[in-house]
């Protein structure tokens, strides 16, 4: 199996982001609170990134960011994974009501973008990471809903799935053991796309200062706290801007080499 | 009655049933929620005093669908309530600022529109040649940007190392057209920047679709020079899925615009929302909430008029 540049540029830079993420405690150089330099100084040997607003090391903000972001948007994706996919699956193999029911109310939330609603459910909240991913997770939840409900709507018909009935096992073990295992690749390639949607939604949240705040550090916040250098000439708020930039971009390519890769083996468009 | 008009009709119905769930949506939804409004307004320390005199001024203490309908009923009226925060009028808070965000979100439209259909137009015609790479490498890199973090690059870029405007957006009653257009250039640009790429990549794939009709085949069999393909035979096929690629698009300005206007401080309607966000005032984000979502309900539901007065075969069934 060859794997195409782009898909290995891809998979290296998200392998780094989560290695990143995970061992933050141990590769960050100094504390994520503490000032350690002058306000927004340049890259040096000392500070590999700068330094930023209040003097705190950027690059160790950086990294203990990556672990916060990536954390809340793999959190808020599982959660709309979970859900979009179970209620996808059932109310394909359901039909009826339950469909009909299900399809209208994803179709409501559907009809409102995602941060108009996420903004009015955050306005009566607690800002905490418990509510931010609850929100995030359930409005992404209706996009991976509409997904597995066609994808599995096609399975559904397949005479495996009708033996199986027929078998009269019930509701859930059609879904989870006929219909989950035929739809799964499909929906890994979905899976990075919801993730990169995460920690979009995550960053303009905490960018417009709605979402994770002090102690914790998220890219989007760094953003807004170093905004104001920038017409100063001071570059800091493009470091945390660029590594967002960075993380979508690379989990998009791992992505899409996905797609084609299921699209293929389905005898779709080839390479 | 003609059928195109029946679908039409059909359309604006489910536009407005959509509407009125949306309402209740941002106002039920709220309720929904676990946990006390009132306290989450006030806090955790607040004295049971406040909390008490909230919920009255809230109305809280009458049942969900009671406020829901007389909410609703304001709405109709376009009375929209007053602020939390400072018992301002909201209906005349938002009026100020409703103009500054269309001219916003205008101005971006009239020149993103235009340039989409062209750069679509150009890379279908070039499909896999290097105008076409070029052109969609650009368009996917900006595509995994959100809107602060382009806006960011843009203000450095455009600032700081090529320093040709200025990075805040005033717009003020009273300032001529020119001022105020010179003023929004830089929001505009990243905002362009924003919905671009979205538009024609979907105005690319309309059109790659159409190109492998058999008529096309026979167009270019006549001879046809490549562009005139595209122009009289692909385009006008391809109006349909375009035109509602265009309208989602703008749909997707609206969100857009929430987040270009905080970057730049310019003084309208998602500037509006975000800080009333922040002081828990709950009333005016129900109502702005609902002014983006009608608009965007809007431009959903003229997405799929027109795409159905664009079918030719809709419109002459047999």
């Amino acid at each position: 199996m060859r794997i195409p540049l782009s898909a290995l540029i891809g998979l290296t830079l998200t392998g780094i982001f989560l290695f990143t993420a995970v061992f933050a405690q141990l590769i960050a150089p100094y504390p994520i609170d503490s000032t350690v330099g002058g306000v927004w100084e340049g890259p040096s040997a000392k500070y590999w990134l700068g330094t930023d607003t209040i003097g705190r090391d950027i690059l160790s903000r950086l990294i203990y960011g990556a672990q916060v972001t990536i954390a809340v948007a793999l959190a808020s994706s599982i959660l709309a994974f979970s859900l979009g996919a179970f209620l996808g699956f059932l109310a394909a193999v359901k039909g009826g009501w339950v469909d009909q029911l299900l399809s209208r109310a994803v179709d409501l939330v559907m009809a409102i973008p995602s941060l108009i609603v996420a903004l009015v459910f955050l306005t009566v909240v607690e800002r905490n990471l418990f509510y931010l991913i609850l929100i995030m997770g359930i409005l992404d939840s209706t996009r991976v809903f509409r997904l597995s409900r066609a994808v599995a709507a096609d399975i559904a018909v397949m005479d495996y799935v009708e033996a199986a009935k027929l078998r009269g096992e019930k509701g859930t073990w059609v879904i989870f053991r006929e219909i989950l295992p035929n739809a799964l690749s499909p929906l890994v390639a979905e899976f990075g796309l919801r993730f990169i949607f995460a920690v979009l939604f995550i960053s303009t949240l905490s960018f417009l200062g709605l979402g994770i705040g002090p102690p914790l550090t998220d890219w989007g916040g760094m953003v807004k706290e170093n905004k104001d250098g920038l017409i100063y000439g001071k570059a800091a708020a493009l470091v945390p801007a660029a590594a967002i930039a960075a993380l979508a971009i690379s989990v998009n390519l791992v992505a899409d080499w996905i797609l084609t890769r299921t699209s293929s083996l389905k005898g779709g468009r080839g390479g | 009655m003609h059928p195109v008009l029946i679908l039409v009709v059909q359309r604006l119905a489910l536009g407005l049933l959509l509407l009125l769930g949306v309402s209740a949506v941002v106002f039920l939804g709220v309720e929904a929620l676990p946990g006390d409004t009132a306290e989450a307004i006030l806090g955790q320390s607040a004295t049971p005093q406040a909390l008490e005199n909230l919920r009255e001024k809230l109305g809280l203490n009458e049942p969900a669908l009671t406020r829901y309908f007389s909410w609703l009923g304001g709405v109709l009226t376009g009375d929209l309530g007053v602020a939390l925060t400072n018992g301002a009028d909201i209906a005349t808070s938002i009026g100020q600022r409703l103009g500054n965000t269309l001219f916003l979100a205008g101005c971006a439209a009239a020149i993103s529109v235009p340039l989409a259909i062209l750069l679509g137009l150009v890379a279908a015609r070039y499909a896999g040649k290097w105008p076409d790479k070029v052109i969609s490498g650009i368009t996917l890199t900006t595509i995994s940007l959100p809107e602060f973090v382009a806006a960011y690059f843009v203000i450095f870029l455009l600032t700081q190392v090529f320093p040709i405007f200025q990075p805040v957006a005033m717009v003020f009653p009273g300032m001529t057209f020119w001022a105020k257009l010179n003023a929004v250039a830089l929001p505009v640009i990243v905002l362009v920047l924003v919905v671009l790429a979205h538009m024609m990549r979907m105005t690319r794939a309309a059109i790659l679709n159409v190109m492998q009709s058999a008529y096309i085949e026979t167009a270019e069999l006549k001879g046809l020079s490549p562009m005139t393909v595209i122009w009289r035979h692909a385009f006008p096929n391809a109006i349909a899925p375009v035109v509602s690629v265009v309208m989602l698009n703008l749909a997707y300005l609206v969100v857009g615009v929430v987040v270009v206007e905080v970057v730049f401080g310019y003084n309208a309607l998602g500037q509006y929302l975000v800080d009333h966000v922040s002081k828990r005032d709950l009333p005016v984000v129900q109502a702005v909430g609902l002014i983006f979502a009608a608009v965007y309900i809007f431009l959903n539901m003229l997405a799929d008029v027109i795409g159905i007065l664009a079918n030719p075969r809709l419109r002459h069934p047999k």
